[in-house]
């Protein structure tokens, strides 16, 4: 076990990240997917006391992850805001503004309801089903049935907050978020550590990798 | 002034007597208290005359300073009622009204609480009735209502009923909070404050209880400052307790399947008295009784019902409102007809299993027999035999009237949060004076300056934050002056006060229309369509769900889903506990004397003491039994302290991680209300060596800490915290869809800040809760100390015993469905018989 795992698919070298994050060394493309920045102070705006910090932390990995990978470009597979904006998206712009050459690339998500200017301004490249680069397409909820995969493709996608219920003796039983893949497609784990989880129970052939604490943990389906 | 010489009694007597009555002792007694201006506390069990000991002494005292001031116009509100049911209020309304009437008196009698509609409450607004029945939800709705002390101005009594169901809640803490806030805003106003009168049936700590109430009036040197009298109304009910023994002791005894075989021993019972109600102690099994009756006796159909928490509401009144006309021969109920007004139509009532303390097994006797020289008949009727040794233990019990405390709840964070930003939506508040004032409650009495700052930061601020980047809204500080302006938070902090928190419910229906009750959303999640359960006596066949609605239609199939509802599981008091042991105690004596009838339990179950002594050993009152066994299973490690299921849990957790100490080893854990089992896969270390040690109360803290996963507990009570101190939001009509963007669960808020936050108030009261009611800390020390001082005895027994037999049979339970459990119990009870 250790905080990062290599998992290939199409040939494509990957590595999945204990940071809930995918890197995809080819492109040097670093993928995560349902942020939720401004989720806390959404919260803190209707009188709902969260603490902050948890966002602060939400980008400084985000950040740490960029710089450990030396990624040039940034995919988001939606949900890179949680609602309507706030002060606290401020922040993210100023960082957004430290890393001038980092391209930046967001498929839209049901979340993502702020207006295009703010989009331009933060210089975040929108696309608003999917986006395609090279043999992996992006999009937000893998689930909805608009998609449609060319063969060959895989398809890398958010919005689920996939999580997953390990037990362990004495009728214990933790759940943790998990990267999700199936033959198709992967279901990333929502980054933000403000967001719950729906389980997923994988099937025989998938592959679930766990996030437990900092390490990685690889459970097959069953 | 003499009570006897004044105007006032001289009406209310004549009145009282031209119907009939003349006042009991204990009711003259708190009339002269009150026109005296004295506060105090009223002991006396329901049906007694409890509301007029406190409601005909404010008539009293109204009448006598009529005649001084002779002032005709409407006085304002003179008497304040607080109850914790709004079923009571329309009932103790209803009398008060007839009182006032009959006594000529121009007094208005106005209820409020969830069920007021808003004409009405907007009539209350402009004009105060004189008395105004509340619950103590919407007591504090009032005070966050825009100048809510003029309406308190005027106000003489504040009386609280039933203050022992309210003592040992959160709702007891709103009550002392609301007598703080008014009686200071009175003594700002007027100098001069309400006398505060308590009600309460017999608990075992009546002068705390009178303590924690006026706790606020001791700010107030005047009349009624000092510590406030009791007044009891000594009407010791007779009670009497008859068990209903199963035709044969069965010697390995287990819980679950013993109630419904002797459910037919119930019919002559319930055909020879007028009304009997049935108490269950869970709903699920309520529902089981319920079917059970009808189908061995059919003719009850139509005259026997259901009464629990998820009966519709309508069909609840129905009930109740038949109950008092005396057209329901018997009535299957839960806790939920615990409490109410008298049913005086019921005769007898049917305990069917643990009542798990003496107060309550009391307060459901004293359903029967309403009055005042009538005898409660109560049977008790065990769902395995051993419990048969409880009912001895309880009739001793009641005998040297040892009855449970009720412990009022100190530092609640939650209720105080929410407390603040009721205050912040009214007039606002100033820190200076609101802290001088919680500090005279008995909750907040141990309330630290630090504490009290991080609150008002935590409404204020919002903890910790970025603060450039930062929108934090709720309680905004003006001149000094803590106020919520945002309207939006304002609604939305009333439609949430309260400290009830209930499980997430969805509605049922008939698919053809029609409503049947509410039931636990996580139950209906694990229905497939096609599945048939039972709720409120009806077979349901589970058709689809929509928008927190189940829909289904009637089902004639034999077999049905009984919801188990969570909650209700209580475990064993301490001086039932204690009792029990004495009991077990006793059990030797009888032997060797001729027995006392009152014992005639023990008496009965002397066949399954006799195999316990012969493969085993009987517990003395000063001895704890340790039992090793082994069997295929495992080893095996019984330990029979009788301290309620709780505290066994807790020690079983502890024991093992001690053990474990001396020898790597893993456990599995069981446990019920008697004792507690440790099974593994290798030999337990634990011997007369090693025993005392492993029973230590040094280091327990440290041992909690380390061997039971508090977090998951903490985290299963910070849900309500987090509701009470509003950190979710349950949702609100209309704005399902909108607000969805501030749903988080909350062991998701509870991850956030246990990471992030983790000295935040709420999150510490979480584990402090865990502490004091999950591991019933104080009460495991004491045991731990009086084991110290006991003989551990140590069995080697061949086969399983009568005592740890229950034990086991509940630790199968999870593994297996009912029917497979009821053969493989069977098949164990077999080879074990001969």
């Amino acid at each position: 076990m250790a905080g990062y795992f290599s998992h290939i698919i199409n040939d494509e070298h990957l590595v999945i990240s204990a940071e809930r994050t995918l890197f995809w060394e080819n492109e040097s493309t670093l993928i995560v997917a349902d942020l939720h920045i401004g989720k806390t102070g959404h919260f803190r705006k209707a009188g709902i006391g969260v603490p902050q910090q948890v966002y602060k932390d939400d980008l400084h990995r985000l950040l740490a992850q960029i710089l450990f990978f030396k990624a040039e470009r940034l995919v988001i597979a939606g949900d890179l805001t949680h609602s309507q904006a706030n002060k606290e998206m401020d922040l993210f712009r100023k960082w957004r503004k430290d890393f001038a050459t980092l391209d930046v690339q967001l498929i839209k998500g049901n979340h993502d309801i702020l207006e295009d200017t703010w989009y331009r301004d933060a210089d975040i490249v929108v696309s608003h089903h999917q986006l395609l680069l090279k043999k992996f397409l992006f999009v937000h909820d893998v689930m909805t049935d608009t998609i449609a995969a060319q063969k060959g493709q895989y398809i890398f996608s958010g919005h689920l907050h996939p999580g997953i219920v390990l037990r362990g003796r004495g009728r214990q039983a933790l759940r943790f978020p998990c990267f999700y893949f199936t033959k198709e497609f992967c279901v990333l784990p929502a980054f933000s550590r403000f967001t719950g989880a729906y389980l997923v129970e994988p099937k025989k052939g998938e592959q679930v990798f766990a996030v437990v604490e900092k390490e990685i943990v690889p459970v097959k389906g069953r | 002034m003499d009570l006897h010489q004044s105007k006032g009694y001289a009406i209310v007597t004549h009145w009282l007597s031209s119907k009939g009555y003349r006042p009991f002792i204990f009711q003259e007694q708190a009339w002269q208290h009150i026109i005296h201006g004295k506060s105090g506390l009223v002991n006396a069990p329901t049906g007694c005359g409890k509301t007029y000991s406190v409601f005909l002494g404010a008539v009293i005292d109204y009448i006598n300073r009529q005649e001084v001031s002779k002032k005709a116009a409407s006085p304002g509100l003179q008497l304040l009622w607080i109850t914790p049911l709004r079923a009571l209020a329309k009932d103790i309304g209803r009398a008060m009204e007839e009182a006032i009437g009959e006594l000529n008196i121009p007094w208005k009698v106005g209820i409020r609480n969830g069920d007021t509609d808003t004409a009405e409450r907007a009539r209350q607004k402009r004009q105060m009735p004189e008395v105004l029945i509340i619950t103590p939800e919407s007591l504090h709705l009032l005070l966050a209502q825009k100048g809510y002390a003029t309406i308190f101005h005027s106000l003489k009594i504040i009386a609280v009923d039933e203050w022992h169901e309210l003592i040992g809640s959160k709702r007891g803490v709103q009550v002392e909070l609301a007598i703080s806030r008014i009686v200071n805003s009175q003594c700002s106003l007027s100098n001069a404050t309400a006398a505060v009168w308590g009600i309460s049936a017999t608990i075992g700590n009546l002068d705390e209880a009178k303590e924690v109430l006026l706790s606020s009036l001791s700010c107030w040197t005047g009349v009624g400052g000092d510590a406030g009298v009791t007044v009891k109304a000594n009407m010791d009910k007779l009670i009497e307790v008859e068990s209903i023994f199963p035709d044969e002791i069965e010697k390995y005894p287990w819980a679950g399947h013993l109630g419904i075989k002797l459910a037919h021993k119930l019919i002559p019972i319930i055909e020879e008295n007028r009304t009997t109600l049935i108490f269950i102690n869970t709903r699920g099994m309520s529902e089981t009784w319920y079917q059970t009756l009808l189908d061995i006796h059919p003719d009850l159909a139509g005259s026997i019902a259901l009464h629990h928490g998820s009966v519709d509401m309508e069909l609840r009144t129905w009930v109740e409102e038949n109950l008092h006309t005396g057209k329901l021969k018997a009535v299957v109920c839960t806790a939920s007809l615990d409490l109410g007004v008298d049913f005086r139509p019921v005769e007898t009532v049917i305990q069917v299993g643990s009542p798990k303390g003496v107060a309550r097994f009391l307060q459901r006797a004293g359903r029967s027999g309403h009055r005042p020289d009538a005898i409660s008949k109560i049977y008790f009727l065990p769902t395995h035999s051993l419990e048969l040794a409880e009912a001895a233990a309880l009739k001793n019990a009641i005998r040297e009237n040892i009855i449970e405390s009720r412990v009022p709840m100190l530092l609640c964070y939650d209720v105080l949060i929410q407390y603040l930003n009721t205050l912040a939506i009214s007039d606002g508040f100033i820190p200076e004076t609101i802290f001088k004032e919680i500090k005279q409650t008995y909750c907040y009495r141990y309330l630290q300056p630090e504490e009290w700052e991080q609150l008002l930061h935590f409404i204020s601020a919002g903890g910790k934050a970025l603060y450039q980047y930062d929108d934090y809204r709720k309680t905004e500080i003006e001149e000094g002056v803590y106020k919520i302006k945002s309207r939006k938070i304002a609604m939305r902090h009333r439609l949430h006060i309260g400290t009830i928190v209930s499980e997430s419910m969805m509605k049922v229906r008939f698919i053809s229309g029609g409503y049947v009750g509410v039931i636990e959303e996580w139950f209906i999640s694990r229905l497939e369509p096609g599945d048939v359960f039972t709720l409120a006596g009806r077979n349901l066949e589970y058709v689809m769900c929509k928008e927190m609605t189940a829909y289904v239609r009637k089902s004639n199939a034999k077999k049905s889903k009984v919801p188990s509802w969570q909650g209700g599981r209580m475990p064993l008091s301490a001086n039932l506990g204690r009792k029990l042991r004495e009991a077990l105690d006793r059990r030797s004596e009888i032997k060797i004397q001729k027995s006392k009838p009152d014992d005639i339990e023990l008496k009965v179950l002397e066949p399954l003491f006799e195999l316990q002594e012969k493969v085993s050993h009987v517990p003395k009152q000063n001895e704890l039994l340790i039992e090793h066994i082994e069997t295929k299973d495992g080893f095996h490690l019984f330990v029979y302290p009788f301290e309620g299921r709780l505290v066994h849990e807790a020690m079983a957790a502890i024991l093992a991680y001690r053990i474990s100490r001396i020898r790597p080893i893993t456990f599995s854990f069981a446990m019920n209300d008697y004792g507690f089992e440790l099974l593994s896969d290798q030999p337990i270390p634990v011997d007369d060596t090693s025993v005392y040690d492993l029973f230590s109360p040094d280091n327990l803290l440290a041992d909690i800490q380390r061997s039971v996963n508090s977090t998951e507990m903490a985290k299963r009570k910070f849900r309500d915290i987090a509701v009470i101190g509003g950190l979710i939001f349950q949702g609100m009509p209309g704005e399902k869809k909108k607000a969805r963007h501030l749903q988080a669960s909350a062991s998701l808020l509870f991850n956030v800040f246990n990471e992030y936050e983790p000295d935040n108030v709420l999150l510490k009261q979480s584990y402090q809760e865990v502490l004091d009611q999950q591991m019933e800390e104080v009460r495991l020390r004491d045991m731990l100390h009086r084991i110290q001082r006991s003989k551990i005895v140590i069995t080697f027994p061949q086969q399983l015993t009568p005592f740890c037999f229950p034990i086991k049979v509940d630790s199968m339970r999870e593994d297996l469905s009912s029917e497979r459990l009821e053969d493989r119990v069977k098949k164990m009870q077999g080879s074990l018989d001969q």
